[in-house]
């Protein structure tokens, strides 16, 4: 430990600085800035040992217990689960739902953030405002709202396709339209948040280069392409793993409008891992399939960081 | 998308002054079109939940007007059933109990900790950094199983408190890791000056860094609060009885009662469980924005 008072402030007013520190060796001890920097963390390392650390590690146990979690088996709930059709349709519309609404919500994001980008300062807040507020309800609450304009006899989507003399859409009762309605309510609800990534980003862009691009003719397509977004790629790179993860994770919306069905059709891994472990109570059976998602949360989650680390020193 | 007027070189401008603003103005018009019709999905949804919970159930069931507008007038009965005659106001002060404990336990703990990684380091601070941004990755759906097991021993399951013990492990990780950037970017020179003219370390948080840092603290607070208002997945897995529920899982699945949805009363149910976020964001929109791209672009 070299980092005490002595050396970290400017030689020069070391002596000034270490004459109130007393004899008395544990007082020092106190004293000293990496006890208290140690200290200041305890409540954090606290929090994030026994309550995120020792859970994961505890469902790795416990995802290798019988279902009454009275004897060891081993691997044998993950070898059930693989023998499952329907797991294998879980990790697919898990994977479906989670790459087509990213795509989706990246999509809109950055053309909403252009367009709001092209209007007069002046404007931009009202309709960022304005665009924000599905991030901001609370999902499970908006989400009844969907559901309420997806029911089949009151289906206010219906009512107005039928008054343009087309036929109504079964969005929740038929599987493929079901998984359409999930996924466009999860765009719905995050294309704000890449929005407001994105318009962050772009304000960020030093104006000069487009300048001088316009000076030498650039158009707005080779604009976009080689200065906005070489810019913004490690941004969006963020983003979009970012949004991974969380999306990969979903559960509020299948678990409120379709809870997994028609047949199962929508269910995603943390759904289908509640409907094993607590509905069922079978508790070792829904950690198997919730450790199921770490391998992927595991990548995002690394290259994330990569792209942070990285975008730290740019800003430094 | 972008204007395609600026595309135009600067030295065939000069000439055509005019068809560049008549460019621009059309770049503009279309901006507006776009932006338009993407505010109306965006927007969607909300309007119908209010359209909805103003109507009167008999228009409702009457299933023959358009169900986009109110032809019946518009009535607050719904809202009085939802307040009168459901547990509405018990889950909104379980909720605002919850919100309030995790948004106090999230700022202390996160504070004091950011303070410490963030400014003091010591031998292995920047791997909990590190570590601490790890942690906010990992989602509550992969962790609420083993917790469930963890709650019940404990006694909690069932009971709000369970929730104020574990929300934190959504908030603390993101809080810690923005407010680190917060006091990273704040002058050394502040903190020297500080310490020659006697201050310790707690005089110089709490004198300071907390007072400079103030934005940052407030954008922490507001994602603190949001999310621990609109946690789902904990109290649908944890709690049963209508008495120790929140807002979210209240509103979606006590309400429900029989085959027969009470949509407007649902509606109502929600609008008045989102209310809190949307008149903090209305409030304090800047706040909520910087906390959200905060994450990406400190650190």
């Amino acid at each position: 430990m070299a980092d005490t008072a002595r050396t970290w402030i400017p030689s020069a007013m070391a002596d000034t600085a270490a004459a109130p520190v007393t004899r008395n060796g544990f007082q020092r001890l106190m004293r000293r800035r990496s006890t208290i920097a140690v200290a200041m963390c305890v409540p954090l390392m606290a929090i994030v040992v026994c309550l995120i650390i020792y859970p994961a590690f505890y469902s790795i146990y416990l995802s290798m217990l019988n279902k009454a979690q009275t004897r060891f088996i081993g691997l044998s709930n993950f070898a059930f689960l693989m023998s499952r059709d329907t797991f294998w349709m879980v990790a697919e519309q898990s994977t479906i739902f989670a790459l087509s609404a990213v795509f989706f919500k990246a999509l809109i994001g950055l053309i909403t953030a252009h367009l709001v980008n092209n209007l007069p300062v002046k404007g931009q807040r009202k309709w960022r405002g304005m665009l924000l507020v599905p991030w901001v309800i609370p999902l499970a609450l908006s989400t009844l709202g969907w559901w309420w304009m997806f029911d089949p006899t009151n289906s206010a989507f219906n009512y107005t396709l039928r008054s343009f003399g087309f036929a109504g859409i079964p969005w929740l009762s038929d599987p493929y339209w079901a998984r359409f309605s999930v996924i466009l309510v999860n765009v719905w609800y995050g294309a704000p948040f890449f929005l407001i990534m994105y318009l962050a980003a772009l304000k960020s862009v030093p104006e000069q280069l487009y300048e001088a691009a316009s000076i030498d003719g650039a158009t707005a397509w080779q604009k976009f392409r080689h200065i906005t977004l070489p810019m913004m790629h490690n941004i969006i790179a963020i983003t979009v793993l970012f949004s991974l993860i969380v999306t990969f994770a979903n559960f509020d919306i299948v678990q409120i409008m379709t809870a997994g069905g028609p047949r199962n059709m929508t269910h995603m891994f943390a759904t289908y891992s509640f409907l094993l472990g607590i509905r069922s109570g079978d508790l070792p059976l829904g950690a198997a399939t919730s450790l199921f998602m770490v391998p992927i949360l595991a990548i995002a989650a690394v290259f994330i960081l990569r792209g942070v680390r990285k975008r730290g020193r740019e800003i430094a | 998308m972008s204007t395609a007027t600026v595309a135009v070189p600067l030295t065939r401008r000069i000439g055509i002054g005019a068809s560049l603003t008549r460019n621009r103005r059309w770049a503009l018009i279309v901006s507006y079109v776009f932006l338009i019709i993407f505010a109306i999905f965006f927007l969607l949804p909300p309007y119908y939940m209010v359209v909805t919970a103003l109507k009167s159930d008999a228009e409702m069931a009457r299933l023959a007007t358009n169900p986009w507008f109110i032809f019946d007038g518009v009535t607050l009965d719904q809202f009085k059933i939802l307040l009168f005659q459901t547990d509405f106001l018990i889950f909104f002060k379980n909720t605002v109990i919850v919100t309030v404990c995790v948004v106090a336990i999230t700022m202390v703990v996160s504070v004091l900790a950011a303070f410490s990684l963030g400014r003091m380091k010591f031998w292995g601070s920047s791997i909990l950094a590190t570590g601490i941004f790890l942690t906010y990755l990992v989602p509550d759906t992969l962790l609420f199983i083993p917790m469930f097991q963890i709650v019940k021993s404990i006694g909690l399951l069932n009971s709000y408190w369970g929730m104020v013990l574990v929300y934190p492990t959504l908030t603390v990780p993101f809080c810690t890791w923005i407010m680190i950037g917060y006091f990273q970017s704040i002058p050394k020179e502040l903190d020297e000056a500080a310490l020659i003219d006697g201050a310790g370390h707690m005089q110089m948080l709490f004198k300071i860094f907390i007072p400079v840092a103030l934005p940052g603290i407030i954008a922490a607070m507001i994602f603190a609060f949001t999310v621990s208002w609109a946690a789902f997945v904990y109290p649908l897995a944890f709690l049963y009885s209508s008495d120790q529920q929140v807002l979210t899982v209240g509103t979606v699945t006590s309400l429900i009662r029989g085959d027969v949805y009470k949509w407007g009363m649902l509606m109502a149910g929600a609008l008045l469980a989102a209310a809190p976020p949307l008149v903090i964001y209305a409030f304090l929109m800047d706040y909520y924005i910087a906390g959200l791209t905060a994450g990406a672009t400190k650190g």
